[in-house]
């Protein structure tokens, strides 16, 4: 027997759409064995998870909450990675996002009125992520230096900066000693819907963010340009697209998004600033794999959002039923991509088994 | 006195950079072969808590490190066969790697968060070597693994450029379909490779947990992972470039500790081995395309036979 891997020439609609299914599926078969070998029964353990999630009006409320920043880095994300640029910093993005709304509510123009003050805030926060993002992305199209490395550290550079500012001077006086900085005027506070936590205008927000991607991505010059850099750079190169422009051009989306979603988290939920763990528990790097389950495609990375969303809040019902580590989330996220990459070989390849001659 | 400074600094730079030494060697026979492994960082923290695991079960800090190295490799294998053989997105891959391993390790060492090390690897001083002024203090009095990560820096060189198995490794990763027709096993060799990265990996782990710290801290590691793979570039995949760039680190990583009590943030001293990363990396690439070195070619693209 011989196995036998081959490209696939036609793409099939439902193949497409039923691989990442069946990918989710067999992934939370195979952390099931982990849940079991940990002595924790895995029916149980996804039955809180699904119930803390989505069981109930609150734990529906908070997977939008969840899925709100997920959102919005995830289709940012789905831009940069469409030209093959690996923005894998969009959780330092997203902090700088939340830093500079900070800035702008405390320092710079507090006492300015909601109407200028908020949208403000959302302007510095694109700038804030956009800075952040268009750094590594200037070393690389101009340096050629790998931005996978670059972009990474700049989250660990990002979260050591809220670290100091938090702890040194942005620390509040009337924070009882916890590192966060002065709460925020009730004028740079996001408006929720009744009784949640969900700052509706970061959630419409977030989808007229993913509306305009798609539109940009699938109908413009710019969208054709980032997908043929990404398809094949040596054709743009030849046709005069600038790989420059294209770089610093999905950076400045993808890092400028992250920056949203930060100022999403310090208006909508926090009203302050707080230590790096505070503020995301790693939404620019589970926004990597919402990205990357939704195919790219911004309004597959909606549904992505609310399921990983809903894992996060699910997750946090197990912990602390359960008496799980706050790492266990990262298994699932890592387990899910090991799932969703191998199931893209289902759709992109075909596998066949031949006999050799002779056996 | 400023001499005494520099010798003790230096002397414990070693010991911060030996995780590092350990990660960028098996990093680089990887990428030698064509594989990008960005699961360092998972693979190390795996090694960090298979070493301490074992070594608090078994009361044997050997048994730890060898099954610490062992987990490493077995982690790579992952990566391995979903980019050699599925053919799947390395850089994507990768980050599946450090995630699952930052998770696992997290799961599995829930139970020894703040317990002891019952033993520990001590320190040997090699006789004579130890006596030679300056270079003495600084390099022959460490613990055994020390020596080993010094012990592998020529044989991993001597292996990679002078012999068939390293001409082997570095035609894979150069012209995969050239050395296939040439009777080379492309698979088998990147297998190799990035499982010796997982194995080597696991052991830099298992130094931060077993002799470094010594203690289990979720998510000791720290980014070490990342600065491998940047470390790797600065050493133009080469083992001796290795060694320079990661004690550098390790000394850097001293001096956070010593300005410290100066009086300067801790947050911001924090930030330093990051930036110090982006520099080196910069570094690095500058000299590689300055000497027309380059990447081995075939680095991140899987191969595909019938592709030819």
């Amino acid at each position: 027997m011989r196995v036998r891997i081959e490209k696939r020439l036609i793409l099939s609609r439902w193949m497409t759409l039923f691989t990442p299914i069946l990918s989710l599926a067999l992934a939370l078969l195979v952390i099931a064995f982990v849940f079991w070998g940990y002595g924790v029964s895995p029916l149980l353990a996804y039955k809180r998870i699904f119930v803390g999630a989505f069981g109930s009006l609150y734990g529906l409320s908070e997977t939008i909450v969840k899925a709100i920043p997920l959102m919005i880095c995830g289709v940012g994300l789905a831009i940069a990675f469409k030209a093959l640029v690996w923005n894998i910093g969009a959780e330092g993005q997203l902090l700088m996002g939340a830093v500079a709304a900070t800035w702008v509510a405390l320092y710079a123009i507090p006492d300015a009125p909601e109407a200028v003050l908020l949208p403000c805030m959302f302007v510095a926060g694109f700038l804030g992520g956009a800075i952040w993002g268009l750094i590594p992305g200037i070393l690389k199209a101009k340096l050629r230096a790998n931005e996978v490395i670059t972009s990474l550290m700049m989250v660990y550079i990002a979260s050591e900066l809220v670290n100091y500012l938090v702890y040194g001077p942005w620390k509040g006086a009337e924070e009882w000693g916890f590192p966060y900085s002065s709460k925020f005027p009730s004028s740079a506070q996001l408006p929720r819907l009744l009784g949640t936590r969900i700052h509706y205008p970061t959630l419409v927000l977030a989808l007229l963010l993913a509306g305009l991607v798609h539109v940009l991505v699938m109908r413009t010059k710019l969208g054709y340009e980032i997908r043929v850099t990404g398809e094949n750079p040596e054709a743009a190169r030849y046709a005069g697209m600038s790989y420059f422009k294209t770089v610093m051009l999905v950076m400045l989306i993808s890092g400028g998004f992250a920056g949203l979603a930060g100022v999403g988290e310090v208006a909508g939920i926090h009203h302050r600033l707080r230590y790096p763990q505070g503020i995301s528990p790693g939404y620019g790097f589970t926004a990597i794999i919402v990205a990357w389950l939704g195919r790219l495609n911004p309004l597959a990375v909606i549904v992505a959002s609310l399921l990983f969303g809903g894992l996060l809040v699910g997750g946090d019902a197990i912990q602390v039923a359960l008496g799980l580590p706050v790492a266990t989330i990262n298994i699932f996220n890592g387990v899910i991509l090991f799932f969703v990459l191998g199931g893209e070989l289902l759709t992109q390849y075909k596998i066949t088994f031949e006999r050799r001659r002779g056996e | 006195m400023i001499l005494e400074f520099i010798v003790a600094a230096l002397k414990a730079a070693i010991p911060a950079g030996t995780p590092l030494l350990f990660g960028t060697l098996g990093e680089i026979y990887a990428e030698r072969s064509g594989v990008l492994n960005l699961g360092i960082e998972g693979m190390m923290i795996m090694g960090a808590v298979t070493g301490f695991g074992v070594t608090l079960a078994t009361g044997n800090v050997w048994i730890g490190v060898a099954l610490a190295a062992m987990a490493g490799g077995l982690l790579a294998l992952i990566h391995a066969f979903l980019s050699i053989t599925l053919r799947a997105n390395q850089v994507v891959s990768g980050l599946a790697l450090t995630m699952f391993g930052l998770g696992m390790s997290g799961l599995i060492g829930k139970r020894y968060v703040g317990i002891p090390l019952p033993c520990r690897l001590r320190v040997a001083p090699i006789p004579l070597l130890k006596e030679i002024p300056l270079l003495g203090p600084i390099l022959f009095q460490h613990d055994p693994l020390v020596y080993l990560s010094l012990l592998l820096v020529p044989l991993l060189w001597f292996v990679l450029f002078k012999t068939r198995a390293g001409i082997s490794i570095r035609s894979v990763g150069e012209s995969p379909a050239t050395a296939d027709a040439l009777g080379v096993s492309v698979y088998l060799v990147r297998y190799l490779c990035v499982s010796l990265g997982g194995v080597l990996a696991g052991l830099g782990g298992a130094y931060l947990s077993l002799i470094y710290a010594p203690a289990w801290i979720e998510g000791m590691t720290a980014g070490a992972g990342w600065i491998v793979i940047a470390l790797t570039i600065f050493a133009m995949w080469s083992p001796g470039r290795a060694l320079i760039g990661a004690y550098l680190f390790g000394t850097v990583k001293v001096l956070q500790y010593r300005l410290q009590p100066l009086g300067v943030s801790p947050n911001l001293l924090n930030m330093l081995p990051f930036i110090f990363t982006i520099i080196v990396l910069l570094a690095g690439t500058g000299e590689v395309i300055r000497k027309r070195i380059g990447a081995p070619s075939a680095l991140g693209i899987p191969y595909a036979r019938e592709e030819k």
